[in-house]
């Protein structure tokens, strides 16, 4: 019901909304749990486990039973706590884990059946016949289980991450923490102060609370003008602060917006703060009895919250229970507030209060009434047990400190017997200090005074000048409890309300010797839901010290770890949707490749075109074998830009290469090209490429277009770490250059079209390079081959390569030729048997690769000393070798494993395997590279390939890898 | 030989992709004449101070700041390069210093406006406060899981130098956040 | 978490390479004999407490890194460039 001139939300702006299909009246500044209130809706919910009716329970973030479903379609969000979101007009809420209906659930069987649920109850009863679990009992359990659902689609949403900086951060915008957020700003300090709820003030606005002689509401939204008007504050309003991080990182989940419109709405923010002030208030907690889950009773602080703060009378009959002063507040408040208070009842003797209301001292609610709602509380008082009608039961436990993210880097809290609580333990966050009803002191005067001490102190530490802050004044009253954990009874007593754990599960576990908390949590579930047992936890505890004859400071706590509220995933991954997971990369000829109707494949972040479909051309090995011919016969064109290239300079220039690669590069003279090998320090080939010397100190190295990065850390590793005395320096200039193989007998009769300056076989013999001019620009030329033709790249400054690209190809078409793709491009070379990490494999040693030859003897270099390790030099180590089929038209499959003839196809006789295929052109058949035991003295033999997973077996006959031209000839003159 | 009519016609990294704004905040492209990264060789640092002053009164910029004068900048580029911007170094200078033609491999972008700083806070995990980053800060970071160099410029324009392969990419990421921000109002 | 490069100052965690065991840096003479050889490629310790560690501020200024850090906390008790170690 609502009150009259209570609250503080806009009643002049009326916003609807379904529950359940059904209209709702609410307000501005509703949350959907106050609207429903305000609406006299009680039943909101069903259990997780037993499907019991539940209620409203909480008026915050903690919230454990009115768990709802919001919005339609792509944009469903599951399990929204109906305490903090807020309505807006047409909002679709639906209750959860009902069917068919919140009233009437099928599931509720389960409440009926709770004796045999307990805890345990799965361990113990879907353990056999062992074959039922995958068939029978998962997919049941899986069904039955869970809350709300997703929609199974992409959200179409816009979430966003961002990174913020400051000096200090509050967490939380009580009056710890604006007092805290004042003083630290007053010291020079920058400051975010972060708040989950939408307004500053945190309980000020849900209590009757006096500062310096105003109201606390009016005092928090003065405070809150402060704080905006000043330039090094940053007010992040509805953003929780989800986890504590190495390093002063905190995550924060900010709630923008609703999910209409096309706005963000939600951030994940990463905070770096030098220190941080925890001002998290704390949180009250229920007492166990008998059937205290009924929708209707609630925590004695909500019914203050949504009394003040929505001017929601949230029963007509309210009865208030509670072992401490703050229960007497909420009896006084709605007393105030015309509400009936039916009873007070306290488990203390001697309750000093002046009341207008029936006061119950010494006295315990014992159980409730009422299936959908509660009707009746049932009081003990000594031997008496009366029964009296009630709609609502405010509930107050006491108060547990918000120590969650004190708890985030392995800290535990601490027990403080004065109040009956876990308090956080100094220094568990590094640069981290507590202040607030967070640290155990629950008055307002005391949140002030620690806020500002805090404050003060954590300034202090980052060396800002303080001066002296005026404190407000506001009450002091000592926060007295003596506490209730389980009242003594029959029927089910509730901890755990979102898990559905009771007292029986807790004292279960420990007879059954799961004495330990952690044992504990783990076999009753209990804390284990989302809400992380933040208003159950200690109540467990208690229970369990209580079965286990400990007091609760040795029973221990189980530990908190982020998120402190439910994050959700989409906002995690935001940044890395779609085109965002990774960025691209183009050649400059990716358009001209594009308008030619290539297909790309991605190598590392680059696209490069597969093949280059023409008319009448069905599938891509047409495409792909016609550009092999083209290559072999007159010349090709390819975008070679994605290789790496790394610019080496300095007088050590050439000593540093002779120690980076196998073999030799001092001994390279100018203007020529080298092909080099390099090691791991482990004696593994690392990468391969070709070095050219363009000078007497100046080399352009190639790597694999996957190693570009790699091979520069690398290098950079070395001169840094291992030859810091050496006089060189690398760069990266792949993006400088765009590069173009051209290849195949007219390559220099096409070169020769577009150079401004002819070159001869004398001129540019192979393995040359040199400074060339096309179209008066400035390149690169280098006479090298990875086809085995008679080739050249040419490179150019990037911003001509588009330009270069298409006129290479015109000139190229001239001459019968044409643009080639990667599939060509690894058909020519597998005929030729050249390298690509594919054979390279990380495994491999240059010994495997038939290169041990190249490793100077002269020099030391990486790799060297463990290359030569025995192990590494055993003939009987897979080889590389050549397989091409006995029969021309059978296939051969990269990945396939090798067998001898006569032997079984298991993974004992594997004698290699294949590590590159192609179907060859120039042989019409297909060919393979391959690594085989003691393979080069097989050559001859035959083997047999076999590929479990295509349902291949072929007959090869073994090779050497250079099946095309292994004279070379084709690539000189 | 090449007809010598025939032309090869450049293209700038970011043909086709920018000016975008959204909001208050406009990305353009630049377009250096030059860059060149230059690591002095060993016992060289005051040669080549003494050289670049000399030809265009700057000097190797201390670890993350970037200097200007007139229309050449120059910026701290990583552990053991700086890149000059905006003209071309002598060919003498290679005798003092590894010197790279980086011209081609940079895409180059203005980043300016109001919530330039609210854009940037999305993309890039650096701490980008005036009172940290100030005007003549340079960086070496990320934008997303770009690898970028960032500097700025005055207090709302950045200028971003990400590999030219990625602009596209760059852009887009811009676009993005600066759409979202600009939704924020 | 964060990471204090000796040139850019402290830096997010995700500019970083991490290579491993700041061993890599100390290597043998090639003739240092296999027990020497086998260690520096090979053993590492695994120490619940302080190590020293290899890091790259790769998408930074390419500095390689050693980094004291405590296995048990992640703190960070000092960083270095690798000529320093």
């Amino acid at each position: 019901m609502r009150l009259d001139g209570k609250g503080q939300i806009d009643r002049t702006t009326p916003i609807s909304f379904t529950f359940d299909g059904k209209r709702i009246d609410g307000f501005k500044g509703d949350t959907i749990a106050s609207a429903l209130l305000a609406n006299g809706v009680r039943l909101v919910a069903r259990s997780f486990k037993y499907h019991r009716p539940r209620g409203i329970m909480t008026a915050g973030s903690e919230e454990p039973n009115a768990l709802v479903t919001v919005g339609t379609g792509t944009e469903t969000d599951p399990n929204v706590r109906a305490t903090t979101a807020r309505i807006y007009d047409g909002m679709v809420v639906r209750s959860q884990n009902a069917f068919p209906s919140l009233r009437f659930d099928a599931m509720a069987m389960n409440d009926l059946a709770a004796p045999f649920f307990g805890a345990g109850f799965y361990y113990k009863t879907f353990m056999w016949p062992k074959k039922a679990w995958e068939k029978i009992y998962e997919p049941f359990i899986r069904r039955a289980a869970g809350l709300g659902g997703l929609s199974g689609r992409p959200s179409e949403r816009r979430q966003e991450k961002a990174f913020a900086f400051c000096d200090i951060l509050v967490i939380g915008g009580g009056p710890s923490g604006l007092m805290a957020a004042l003083t630290a700003a007053q010291s020079g300090a920058d400051v975010i102060l972060a708040d989950e709820n939408p307004e500053l003030g945190g309980r000020l606005g849900h209590d009757r609370v006096t500062i310096n002689e105003t109201g606390g509401r009016d005092w928090a939204a003065a405070m809150d003008a402060k704080l905006r008007a000043m330039p090094n504050v940053r007010i992040m309003a509805q953003t929780a602060v989800t986890g504590a991080y190495d390093g002063g990182v905190f995550g924060a989940l900010e709630q923008v917006s609703d999910s209409t419109g096309e706005g963000v709405q939600t951030c994940f923010w990463r905070i770096t703060a030098k220190a941080s002030i925890l001002c998290a208030g704390a949180i009250e907690r229920p007492i166990a009895f008998a059937n205290n889950d009924r929708p209707g009773i609630m925590m004695a602080s909500a019914v203050r919250g949504y009394l003040h703060k929505y001017g929601v009378a949230v029963g007509d009959k309210v009865a208030v229970f509670g072992d401490n002063d703050s229960a007497h507040q909420t009896a006084l408040d709605l007393v105030d507030a015309g509400v009936n208070v039916v009873a007070l009842i306290d488990s203390r003797p001697d309750v000093k209060i002046d009341a207008t209301f029936p006061v119950y001292s010494a006295a315990e609610v014992f159980d409730t009434k009422g299936r959908h709602g509660l009707t009746k509380v049932g009081i003990r008082q000594g031997t008496d047990e009366t029964w009296i009608d009630a709609d609502c039961l405010a509930i107050s436990g006491g108060w547990n400190p918000s120590v969650h993210l004190t708890c985030h880097m392995n800290g535990r809290p601490t027990w403080d017997a004065g109040i009956q609580a876990f308090v956080p333990t100094p220094n568990s966050i590094p640069n981290m200090c507590v202040a607030g009803a967070a640290s155990g002191v629950f008055s307002t005067m005391a949140a002030l005074e620690t806020g500002s001490d805090c404050a003060l102190d954590q300034c202090r530490a980052l060396g800002f000048d303080v001066g002296t802050i005026d404190l407000p004044s506001a009450e002091n009253t000592k926060y007295t409890i003596d506490p209730l954990w389980d009242v003594m009874g029959d029927g089910r007593k509730w901890l755990d309300f979102q898990n559905d754990v009771t007292t029986k599960d807790v004292r279960q576990a420990a007879q059954e010797n799961m004495t330990s908390v952690e044992h504990m949590k783990r076999y009753t579930t209990q804390g284990m839901a989302p809400d992380q047992g933040k208003n159950s936890n200690v109540n467990a505890l208690a229970i369990l010290a209580d079965a286990t004859g400990r007091e609760i400071a040795q029973t221990g706590t189980t530990t908190f770890r982020p998120p402190y509220t439910p994050v959700p995933i989409g906002v995690m991954g935001a940044g890395g949707q779609g085109k965002t997971f990774a960025p691209e990369r183009f050649t400059t000829s990716h358009i001209a490749s594009l308008s030619r109707r290539a297909p790309m494949i991605e190598t590392g972040l680059w696209y490069r075109p597969s093949y280059f479909p023409q008319d009448g051309e069905t599938t891509w090995r047409e495409a792909a074998d016609r550009e092999v011919n083209m290559v072999r016969n007159h010349v090709g064109i390819a975008d070679v830009s994605t290789l790496g290239k790394i610019d080496v300079q300095g007088k050590d220039a050439a000593e540093f290469l002779d120690f980076i690669y196998i073999n030799s590069f001092s001994t390279l003279r100018e203007n020529r090209v080298r092909y080099g090998v390099m090691l791991r320090e482990d004696g593994h080939v690392m990468d391969d490429g070709t070095t050219a010397r363009i000078g007497p100190n100046h080399f352009v190295m190639t790597t694999t277009t996957a190693a570009a990065g790699p091979v520069l850390r690398h290098m950079e590793f070395v001169h840094q770490a291992l030859k810091p005395q050496l006089d060189v320096s690398m760069i990266s200039v792949t993006e400088n250059w765009a590069q173009f193989a051209i290849a195949g007998p007219k390559s220099r009769d096409l070169l020769n079209l577009v150079l401004d300056h002819p070159i001869d076989n004398d001129s540019f013999p192979f393995m040359a390079c040199g400074t060339v001019s096309a179209f008066g620009v400035t390149g690169r030329l280098f006479r090298i081959s990875f086809s085995g033709e008679h080739a050249y790249e040419i490179a150019v400054p990037s911003r001509y390569g588009d330009a270069l690209y298409r006129m290479l190809l015109a000139q190229a078409e001239s001459l019968g030729g044409g643009a080639y793709g990667m599939e060509a491009m690894n058909a020519l070379r597998v005929e030729k048997g050249f390298l690509t990490h594919s054979d390279m494999d990380g495994r491999t040693t240059a010994f495997d690769l038939g290169l041990q030859g190249m490793m100077s003897k002269k020099k030391d270099f990486i790799g060297k000393t463990m290359a030569a390790r025995a192990g590494l030099m055993d003939p009987m180590r897979p080889r590389l070798v050549g397989l091409k089929p006995v029969a021309k038209g059978h296939r051969l499959t990269a990945g396939a494993h090798l067998f001898d003839v006569d032997a079984d196809c298991i993974r004992e006789n594997s004698l290699g395997w294949v590590s590159s295929w192609c179907h060859s052109p120039t042989f019409d058949h297909e060919l393979a590279l391959a690594f085989l035991k003691n393979g080069p003295e097989r050559i001859g033999e035959k083997i047999k390939l076999n590929d479990h997973m295509r349902g291949i077996s072929t007959l090869c006959e073994v090779c050497s890898p250079q099946f095309f031209d292994p004279e070379g000839a084709r690539t000189r003159g | 030989m090449a007809n010598a009519s025939a032309k090869l016609n450049a293209q700038s990294p970011c043909f086709g992709l920018v000016p975008i704004e959204h909001g208050t905040v406009r990305v353009v492209e630049v377009e250096p004449t030059h860059i060149s990264a230059i690591a002095p060789f060993k016992g060289k640092t005051t040669a080549v101070n003494k050289a670049l002053s000399a030809s265009f009164g700057v000097r190797l910029p201390a670890v993350g700041r970037r200097v200007e004068k007139d229309a050449v900048a120059c910026l701290w580029f990583d552990h053991s390069h700086a890149m000059l911007i905006g003209a071309k170094v002598d060919d003498s200078l290679s005798s003092l210093a590894a010197v790279t033609d980086q011209t081609d491999g940079w895409a180059v972008l203005n980043i300016a406006g109001d919530h330039v700083l609210d854009v940037l806070a999305r993309l890039v995990p650096m701490d980008l406060r005036p009172s940290v980053f100030g005007t003549g800060s340079t960086a070496r970071t990320m934008l997303q899981h770009i690898p970028i160099s960032l500097s700025r410029l005055n207090a709302d324009t950045f200028q971003i130098m990400a590999m030219r392969s990625m602009a596209r990419s760059v852009v887009h990421e811009l676009d993005l956040a600066m759409e979202n921000v600009a939704a924020r109002g | 978490m964060r990471i204090e490069c000796p040139h850019c100052g402290e830096r997010d965690l995700r500019e970083f390479y991490y290579q491993g065991d700041a061993t890599l840096a100390k290597r043998p003479a090639a003739d240092a004999g296999e027990d020497a050889w086998d260690h520096y490629v090979h053993l590492r310790k695994n120490p619940a407490g302080v190590t020293s560690e290899l890091w790259c501020h790769e998408r930074g200024c390419g500095a390689w890194i050693v980094v004291e850090r405590n296995t048990t906390t992640h703190a960070i008790t000092s960083t270095k460039l690798v000529g320093d170690f």
